[in-house]
């Protein structure tokens, strides 16, 4: 009924547990002659090559660099273990990076799936003219990082933008938004959500219109309020993809470097150096790059490590 | 609790009128069935009576009460869907329990209502699967509990066994009938399947093209049909229709071809008449002579009864249900009678009263 990837675990333990042996049977059977191996890697061939060069060797070499020290041009010079993790994690300054980085990416998370929710949950109504609103809300999916970027500048630059107006016409105080550190990350926080807001509201909306409208009748016919049925229908048969738009943004904000590069560049005072932000600049300003490899690799561990939580917790809470 | 609908009708635009004009008054504790073919609005008019579709003219009333700007929620019933609508992330008993949850009743109330009502459809073992670890009629069961543990009294169920196999349909319905003998449930059922409609009914309404054809008890509208409509949805196989003129020697007499006749005790009204015989009226035996009326098609053995399919010499193609097995070949003369239960139909198909006296013969 709902498209996501989590569709595809396994529903009954126990047909799946038949069918698993019946394939390592199979398996076991399955071997190739000659032409086929010769077959098989002429098909394999180009797509190892590509993740090869572009991932796999790019993977080890960062785990490598990240157990040396470099001189400026990215050459290794003494083999120094795992001194520069442990430098990192001990450097006040690194943590501070962590602890934005990790509050952006909850900020961002948060809002966009509640924000998502609201809207996707106003256009699945079946109302004259909804068309019109889907396509307004979904129409973020289409501005790149570049746009966005020099767009909300304009809404945030304080003399001219648009916000600092309506503060002036509603007398209200003044708020600095790319120069003071707090405002400053909200103002990223702002322009992400408004970013990711398009695609999540697209994929929830898909979700909850493909909810059967009997499941609703039947609720109707049976006294629930549409708050109980929000609850109680929708976000239970939306889960999976809850749970798929939940982790996509989580991922996407850790990882997210061209809106700050464009907008705070880190600052102000370091308050928007997020860690992938902060990886580019040690490692092409200050040619650290041991030390932005080293960073690399902790970022890869704590994404999948919260993409690991994420799906120990949730799968409990995600039905079918 | 009876349910009262006045001149209902129902239009999805100017041009496309689904239902017009349907009144009817469905009495507490009955068993009423809404028959008829597929797209001819029957779920529609149940959907008007539940509250989920609103309704362009009329009256709809419960108990009295007009009930035609109430919510689904404020009607008081419960209705079992044709996909059975059941939530596929909660347990059966959970599905059971969501109205009464819904309504914030009280958690003893609610276990008690729920484990009887489990119990009474024989679903106590299975109150911890899900939907889709369930059978066909085993959703359909849990449905139905849905139904029996609201207190409604008025339940409405649109198609409920369509969806399930010959055998099981068949088991369900007395489960469904004995339920709403039970429970004294006041229970508007709509189908397209005539058998299930003959089987459980009370009172019938048929709806076709818009219209309601005949209201009535299951055996008033097999012996009695308003009209060609109604004759030919009910029974199995459908009734022999033949096309016959007035006489033209004889105004007494309906011509179907020379070979053909039958005569009535009073004066033919019509040019054009319709003649409907049930294939279980008819009669027929192997003859050589001259008097054959028609050819035989083919024979078709159901165990205690044969069917046989013939040809008429005017050309028309007849039905004629025997008991027994009978042999015949293909393409031998047989002739045919009949002199009972004939009914006539105008050349609109509208029900004409004649004279009983009437027998077909060669």
């Amino acid at each position: 009924m709902l498209k996501s990837p989590t569709q595809s675990r396994p529903r009954t333990p126990l047909s799946v547990q038949k069918t698993k042996s019946k394939i390592e049977e199979q398996e076991a059977k399955f071997t190739l002659n000659a032409k086929d191996k010769y077959f098989a890697w002429a098909f394999l061939g180009p797509s190892l090559l590509i993740l090869g060069v572009f991932i796999f060797y790019p993977m080890v070499r960062t785990l490598y660099l990240s157990l040396f020290l470099t001189n400026t041009v990215g050459k290794t010079t003494v083999f120094v273990g795992l001194s520069n993790y442990i430098s990192l994690l001990t450097s006040a300054d690194y943590l501070s990076s962590l602890g934005v980085t990790l509050f952006y990416v909850f900020a961002v998370t948060i809002i966009t799936i509640s924000l998502g929710l609201v809207l996707a949950n106003l256009a699945s109504k079946r109302l004259p003219g909804i068309g019109l609103f889907r396509t307004l809300f979904s129409a973020t999916m289409g501005v790149s990082v570049s746009v966005a970027a020099i767009f909300w500048l304009f809404i945030f630059n304080p003399s001219t933008g648009f916000l600092s107006l309506i503060s002036t016409f509603l007398h209200l105080p003044q708020i600095p938004w790319l120069t003071d550190p707090t405002a400053a990350m909200w103002a990223v926080i702002i322009t992400t959500v408004w970013m990711n807001l398009g695609f999540t509201f697209l994929i929830l909306l898909g979700a909850m219109t493909s909810v059967p409208t009997t499941l609703y009748e039947a609720a109707n016919i049976e006294g629930a309020s549409s708050r109980f049925q929000f609850f109680h229908i929708t976000i239970p048969s939306i889960s999976p993809t809850l749970f798929f738009v939940s982790i996509i943004t989580l991922i996407e904000s850790f990882k997210s470097f061209g809106l700050i590069d464009l907008m705070t560049k880190g600052g102000p005072t370091n308050a928007t150096n997020m860690l992938v932000y902060r990886i580019y600049k040690d490692a092409f300003y200050s040619g650290n790059f041991a030390q932005a490899s080293a960073e690399s690799i902790i970022l890869t561990v704590i994404i999948a490590l919260f993409t690991l939580l994420q799906f120990k917790v949730l799968e409990k809470r995600v039905n079918y | 609790m009876s349910i009262t609908l006045r001149n209902v009708r129902k239009d999805y635009d100017a041009q496309t009128e689904v239902l017009k004009d349907i009144s009817v008054k469905v009495e507490t504790g009955e068993f009423f069935v809404i028959v008829g073919p597929s797209g001819c609005g029957k779920s529609t008019l149940l959907r008007m009576i539940a509250g989920l579709t609103p309704i362009t003219a009329g009256e709809v009333s419960i108990d009295n009460t007009v009930v035609n700007d109430l919510p689904p929620k404020a009607r008081k019933l419960t209705m079992v869907f044709q996909n059975y609508a059941l939530f596929p992330f909660m347990n059966v008993w959970d599905n059971v329990a969501f109205g009464l949850k819904a309504r914030k009743m009280d958690q003893a109330d609610i276990k008690q209502r729920v484990d009887e009502a489990l119990k009474m459809v024989n679903l106590t073992e299975l109150a911890k699967r899900k939907p889709r670890e369930l059978s066909g009629g085993q959703r359909q069961r849990v449905a139905l509990a849905r139904a029996v543990a609201s207190d409604a009294k008025i339940c409405l169920m649109d198609e409920p066994l369509s969806n399930l196999d010959a055998q099981l349909r068949i088991k369900m319905r007395q489960e469904i009938y004995a339920l709403q003998r039970k429970l004294g449930l006041t229970l508007i059922y709509v189908t397209h399947d005539q058998v299930e409609a003959m089987t459980m009914a009370d009172h019938i309404m048929v709806l076709n093209d818009q219209h309601v054809q005949q209201i009535g008890t299951p055996s008033e509208i097999y012996q009695n049909p308003a009209n060609e409509f109604v004759a030919k949805f009910f029974g199995t196989p459908q009734i022999n229709i033949l096309n016959a003129t007035r006489s033209k020697t004889d105004n007494h007499v309906l011509d179907v071809d020379s070979d053909l006749e039958i005569a009535l005790d009073e004066e033919v009204p019509a040019e054009n008449v319709k003649i409907g015989i049930r294939p279980d009226d008819m009669k027929v035996e192997a003859t050589e002579s001259v008097e054959a009326n028609a050819t035989i098609k083919n024979t078709g053995f159901l165990g205690d009864e044969t069917i046989i399919y013939a040809t008429l010499n005017s050309g028309e193609d007849i039905h004629v249900v025997v008991p027994g097995q009978v042999n015949y070949r293909i393409f031998q003369p047989i002739k045919v009678t009949a002199d009972s239960n004939l009914m006539f139909f105008d050349k609109d198909g509208k029900r004409m009263n004649l004279s009983k006296e009437a027998y077909v013969h060669a």
